[in-house]
């Protein structure tokens, strides 16, 4: 039992555990926190496919910021928690047995193509920083110099948006 | 089970270091509650606490202690327990968890046969590490203030993680002209990238060409733990004590450790990056092969001081503890003069600490002497200042490293 | 020592988690974050074969995938106070001016 193997189980299995709480939870900020967790088993997990750099970015830019502003519009509006109501009984019998199913299929079908030979080693540390930057600026310089314009954008448009009248 | 131990000595020494370091920077937590208060009492012309024990060295223990008696109060209307139990845990965990990755001297160390680096680990990424683990804890406060289910703590939680995201950003860019002149994000090889001296004798520390930088990163540091003068979001005669006002004892205080730690943290990342980590300052020549015996010279001094303030004291016990304290420092001081090994080792992490103190001094003196910021200020000056000048920065050194490469 | 697939899986997994909270739950924000976990499963699964492939545009692609979602995040938090400001209530239901 290898650590990596060891650690793929146990991130993997938080992941999964804070997807189930995201959706199982009523409140909101219960939900975030959730949301938090995956964000951050996530980031274990791509470290042990090699990809460190996106493993920081993962929580700088996703759970320490994108998710900071999810917890602070949460905190703002006071959303308060979800009223109850259950499944129809269509969704309960029908709905959830199948999407389980199809669930199942997909996974079948991935193991399939890619079986159990293919295996990820925990020692290749392909995502470096150097590497990474070099490609943004040399391969992907117009994608990249297209988000800067993108998240000006985004920052107009939040600020138009949400500021009170006048 | 020894067996295991002898095949993955790598995770044993880890956990070892891992012990030693909590208690260290627990300890030294603690004791900078009491340096705190005696150096802005000094400053303002009274004496801090200096009648629990010698000169008020147990006060922290006696503060702890009262803080570990006091009724532990959870308000009424929490609407999430588990976020209001949550927040203060967050706080103190990533707080001390930045340590993991600062070098305290040159590698290797020879113990009892293995050799080890004298830090707990070394990524590629240090530098990443440290600005994540700052960037999660911004959801401490942010929890806390919400969570405590009254206006003052939510106006305060808000107030204070707007300006924490605010000033992460400077931090974050003021960083990375470090990173352009050292050209690797693992913080040991940062420390590696100042060896040398110009001229041989000003040594070769990133303060010196991004003296900018330095500033914006110390800055936005004492901004980033919220000291004053960035600290109304927490100050007494402003928001009650904003997002932690409806905690009580041991929560408070992990919170208060919390603020601490960051501090220390922010102090030892600034001292690696900025003022070349556990490199000494002295050119490494048989001139200044002197300044080897430094730290003896230092534990002998405070040695011998302690001691002749020990005859001052009129209770015994406050004579015992001044004494015992004074035959330790000079005893560490015999140690290290005749035991060369042991003296190599101390070495790096001398430097290293000795500029955190500097670092520490800093944010104390600037607490006691500046007046507060207000909140409009505050955030002017993180945006319209400190963003401009730390991008500035990165532009005019990206500029200067192309051109001397090209 | 772990297959491929087990990270293809556990992001299909993931992604099917994200989509049945994106169909069932009633709170604006909650569906928004099911959303973004629909994001990360499509990370996970743009490294996995980055690794695989032992290409870097993998993890080019997921950065971009990151910062997109950041400006999304902001802009659709924007919209979702507008909606509380109007509707008064966060939940879908009841933004219902358009339904006939």
């Amino acid at each position: 039992m290898a650590a990596s193997t060891i650690l793929f189980f146990l991130f993997g299995g938080l992941a999964v555990l804070g997807a189930l709480s995201l959706i199982l939870q009523r409140h909101p900020i219960h939900s975030a926190l959730s949301l938090i967790l995956v964000m951050a088993s996530l980031a274990v997990l791509y470290l042990l496919l090699g990809a460190e750099f996106i493993a920081a970015i993962q929580v700088i830019v996703y759970a320490g910021a994108i998710m900071v502003l999810f917890v602070m519009v949460i905190m703002l509006l006071n959303a308060g928690e979800e009223e109850r109501t259950s499944l129809s009984r269509t969704a309960r019998v029908v709905g959830l047995p199948v999407a389980g199913l199809l669930l199942a299929e997909v996974c079948y079908l991935l193991y399939r193509a890619w079986p159990a030979d293919t295996v990820v080693e925990a020692d290749r540390f392909l995502g470096r920083t150097g590497p990474i930057g070099r490609l943004l600026f040399t391969d992907f310089v117009l994608p990249f110099e297209l988000t800067s314009v993108l998240i000006l954008i985004a920052v107009l448009g939040a600020v138009v948006l949400a500021k009170k009248e006048l | 089970m020894t067996d295991w131990i002898a095949r993955h000595p790598d995770l044993v020494f880890a956990a070892i270091k891992v012990v030693i370091c909590l208690f260290l920077l627990l300890t030294a937590v603690a004791y900078m509650t009491w340096v705190e208060r005696k150096l802005i009492a000094h400053i303002q012309s009274r004496w801090g606490p200096h009648r629990v024990g010698p000169h008020g060295l147990l006060q922290p223990l006696a503060d702890g202690l009262k803080n570990l008696f006091k009724e532990d109060i959870i308000p009424a209307g929490v609407t999430s327990r588990f976020v209001y139990l949550l927040a203060p845990f967050l706080a103190v965990s990533l707080s001390l968890l930045a340590v993991a990755v600062i070098p305290f001297g040159p590698e290797p160390v020879e113990v009892w046969g293995a050799r080890t680096g004298l830090y707990i680990a070394d990524i590629n990424i240090g530098l990443l590490f440290v600005l994540a683990v700052t960037s999660l804890g911004v959801y401490s406060i942010a929890l806390a203030g919400w969570s405590s289910n009254s206006k003052y703590p939510l106006l305060g939680g808000l107030r204070s993680s707007a300006q924490m995201v605010s000033y992460e950003i400077a931090l974050t860019l003021s960083v990375i002209g470090v990173l352009l002149l050292a050209g690797t994000l693992s913080l040991r090889e940062i420390v590696l990238a100042q060896t040398g001296h110009w001229g041989g004798m000003v040594p070769r520390w990133y303060i010196f060409p991004q003296f900018i930088a330095f500033l914006c990163f110390f800055i936005s540091g004492v901004a980033e733990t919220s000291r004053a003068p960035f600290d109304l979001p927490e100050a007494e005669t402003e928001l009650v004590a904003g997002f932690h006002t409806e905690y009580s004892s041991m929560k408070f205080v992990m919170f208060f450790m919390a603020e601490y730690s960051h501090m220390i943290v922010t102090s030892l990342v600034a001292s690696l990056l900025f003022l070349g980590g556990w490199l000494s300052p002295f050119p490494a020549t048989e001139f200044w092969g002197w300044t080897r015996y430094l730290p003896v010279a230092l534990a002998g001094a405070l040695g011998a001081v302690l001691l002749v303030d020990a005859v001052r004291h009129r209770p015994l016990w406050h004579r015992f503890i001044m004494s015992v304290l004074g035959l330790g420092c000079l005893g560490v001081a015999a140690l290290l003069a005749t035991q060369e090994t042991l003296l190599a080792v101390v070495q790096g992490p001398f430097w290293l600490l000795g500029k955190t103190a500097v670092f520490l001094f800093i944010f104390i003196w600037t607490r006691a002497t500046l007046p507060r910021f207000r909140y409009d200020q505050l955030m002017a000056f993180g945006w319209k200042f400190l963003v401009p000048l730390a991008v500035l920065n990165i532009v005019v050194t990206s500029f200067l490293v192309a051109w001397r490469a090209g | 020592m772990v297959p491929l697939s087990y990270y293809l899986v556990l992001s299909a997994i993931l992604f099917g988690l994200g989509v049945v909270g994106f169909l069932l739950k009633r709170s604006v924000i909650t569906i928004f974050m099911s959303i973004e976990l629909m994001l990360n499963a499509v990370n996970l699964a743009f490294v996995a074969f980055s690794y695989h492939w032992q290409a870097l545009s993998g993890q080019i692609f997921v950065f971009f995938v990151i910062v997109v979602a950041a400006a999304e995040a902001a802009v659709g938090l924007a919209i979702i106070i507008l909606v509380f400001r109007t509707r008064g209530s966060l939940n879908v239901e009841r933004v219902n001016l358009m339904k006939w």
